[in-house]
């Protein structure tokens, strides 16, 4: 992956609102085939950052470059290599599925003959077929996500753009919708995700840049985060609400680092089993206890301070 | 030469005047709107046909009947329903055209963000606000053309000059269309979008669909000659009742005005939305 061609470049990009600083001067690649991840709190400036690349927003300084194009320059063309998916579904509620799929492409100019057979293989990919008489207004959640991607590929874009792509989405549909995407990534689409959920980043994406108040926090594969920012395993223990407190000046002794949330008590340790042990010599009996592998939950907190969803 | 890839369709528009907002695409929205109105709309469209026609048999011949006849300026005389019956056609290519371009665009933008997925395209704001806006013009014309299978027959047009109206309604609902596209594109609320509603009911009754303007003082003539409805109604009625001069170029200039600035204004809103 690192020897392949940079799609997207951004050096120092900054975007204010009057006062307000949404992106604060980031820098970073993205490498064809690369399945490529913002993971931060709602406000930290991803969705800014994929309106910049998108053509759709206007940056306030810096530079950024989708294969080697300004997009404050070549707007439409760029618009024309990506493929994006907005956090909240924008599709034509007075058409069908099938209709939603042909118009999309003919707003990029593509001819019909060149949609039809598309919109076969596109309602195949999004498990949409006895669907395609449908208005969309009747489809589930799910669907509605599964045919907002499916539209965004009738162009066939080298770039697939998806702003929180399983939000609001019930367990099994969000199951369904990771593996399209999955399959998309084994066939070269370079993805772009962005994320508040620790799960869905794990799962898609091959590098994360961790993002809290406009700026970058960190860059890394999930795992290289992970090792980098905490400790293999975390011990949980809740002593009750109001004796955490008073407990954790005496465990922060016990281990590198502990985390004291308004509920638990993080404890960050390379094993957690044997830190737990010994809570029990020393007399300290949690009500709860859970040893679990690190995550990155927990490397957010790490950088930030905060978790994710507050 | 037909080009199937979006990214060489993009290009090919490079160096074009305004590449950036106009890819010469906006007849793709009439091919949506086609969609959408095969779907549903078509209710909605049909009714506007129907109500100038309600209006005509109701005023023209129930109260026409009390009315008799009523003197032209050209020395001429024809009966009440002869001369209200271009202010209706004028009537209902204004409010087919206001429907479609207020709260039908009111809709799409805020809730369906259909414009919000055109604009995250290679589509430009001004194939949208064009598109958008010939939608209306098309319903215009099919509006002026049922009118006239009715009117004609009626034996309610009695001169050549009258096919003119046809164009004049095209005319009249794209001005319409665009100066509504562009003020529903600055408003936020519904509260905003009553006002529209509020502003168009008083011109409907008092813009001189149903009798001369004479009837009012100087100054308030003066102020509803410079309203849109009584330069739609003019146009249309010098064409029906064939009292054709130079003077309805004005008419013709004022619409071309109301349409060059709807389509600008419509145009820079979609971008300062979508496309900031």
């Amino acid at each position: 992956m690192a020897n392949q061609e940079i799609l997207i470049e951004a050096k120092a990009l900054v975007k204010r609102y009057g006062d307000f600083t949404a992106v604060n001067g980031i820098d970073f690649q993205v490498r064809k085939g690369e399945s490529f991840g913002f993971l931060g709190p709602n406000g930290a400036g991803k969705s800014t950052t994929m309106r910049i690349i998108a053509a759709t927003l206007t940056r306030t300084s810096g530079d950024i470059s989708i294969l080697g194009k300004d997009p404050e320059k070549f707007g439409p063309e760029i618009k024309a290599h990506l493929g994006v998916v907005p956090q909240t579904d924008n599709l034509d509620n007075a058409l069908t599925v099938e209709e939603n799929l042909y118009i999309y492409g003919r707003y990029f100019g593509l001819s019909k003959r060149f949609i039809k057979p598309k919109i076969e293989e596109l309602l195949d990919f999004a498990q949409l077929v006895e669907k395609r008489d449908v208005k969309v207004e009747a489809l589930s959640g799910g669907m509605k996500r599964r045919l907002t991607i499916a539209r965004a590929l009738v162009s066939e874009p080298e770039i697939l753009m998806l702003d929180e792509p399983t939000t609001g989405l019930d367990p099994q549909a969000r199951h369904i919708l990771w593996d399209r995407l999955f399959r998309l990534k084994e066939q070269g689409v370079t993805l772009l995700i962005t994320t508040h959920y620790m799960d869905e980043a794990e799962q898609l994406c091959d590098r994360l840049m961790v993002m809290d108040k406009g700026s970058i926090m960190a860059e890394d594969s999930p795992a290289g985060l992970i090792k980098n920012y905490s400790t293999k395993e975390v011990l949980e223990v809740r002593f009750g609400s109001d004796r955490n407190a008073v407990i954790a000046p005496q465990l922060k002794e016990m281990c590198d680092r502990i985390e004291v949330l308004p509920d638990r008590i993080l404890m960050y340790a390379d094993d957690g089993e044997a830190l737990l042990h010994e809570l029990g010599q020393k007399g300290l009996h949690p009500l709860t206890s859970l040893v679990r592998r690190s995550s990155l939950e927990d490397v957010f907190l790490r950088l930030t301070g905060r978790t994710l969803i507050d | 030469m037909i080009l199937d890839n979006a990214v060489s369709i993009a290009q090919s528009r490079r160096g074009r005047f305004a590449e950036g907002s106009y890819s010469g695409r906006s007849h793709v929205l009439l091919e949506r709107s086609l969609m959408a109105f095969r779907n549903s709309a078509w209710l909605a469209v049909l009714s506007g046909f129907f109500e100038p026609v309600l209006y005509l048999l109701s005023f023209g011949y129930g109260l026409g009947h009390l009315i008799g006849k009523i003197p032209l300026q050209n020395g001429h005389v024809v009966s009440y329903a002869m001369y209200i019956a271009p202010g209706l056609l004028a009537t209902s290519a204004m409010n087919g055209a206001i429907y479609d371009s207020t709260w039908n665009v009111f809709w799409k933008l805020k809730f369906d963000r259909i414009y919000q997925s055109m604009l995250q395209t290679s589509l430009g704001s001004v194939d949208v606000a064009l598109g958008e806006i010939s939608w209306a013009l098309l319903r215009g014309f099919a509006y002026a053309v049922g009118f006239m299978c009715v009117v004609v027959p009626a034996g309610l047009i009695t001169n050549w000059w009258a096919i003119m109206a046809i164009p004049s309604a095209v005319l009249i609902a794209f001005g319409f269309a665009s100066v509504g596209m562009a003020i529903t594109s600055c408003f936020t609320t519904f509260q905003q979008m009553d006002m529209i509603n509020i502003a168009m009911l008083p011109m409907f009754l008092f813009s001189g669909s149903f009798y001369p303007l004479t009837v009012y003082p100087g100054y308030l003539q003066g102020i509803l000659k410079a309203l849109p409805l009584w330069q739609a109604i003019s146009l249309v009625r010098d064409f029906t009742l064939g009292m054709v001069s130079w003077g309805i170029l004005w008419h013709v200039l004022y619409f071309t005005v109301m349409i060059c600035f709807g389509v600008t204004l419509t145009a820079k809103r979609l971008t300062k939305l979508f496309l900031r």
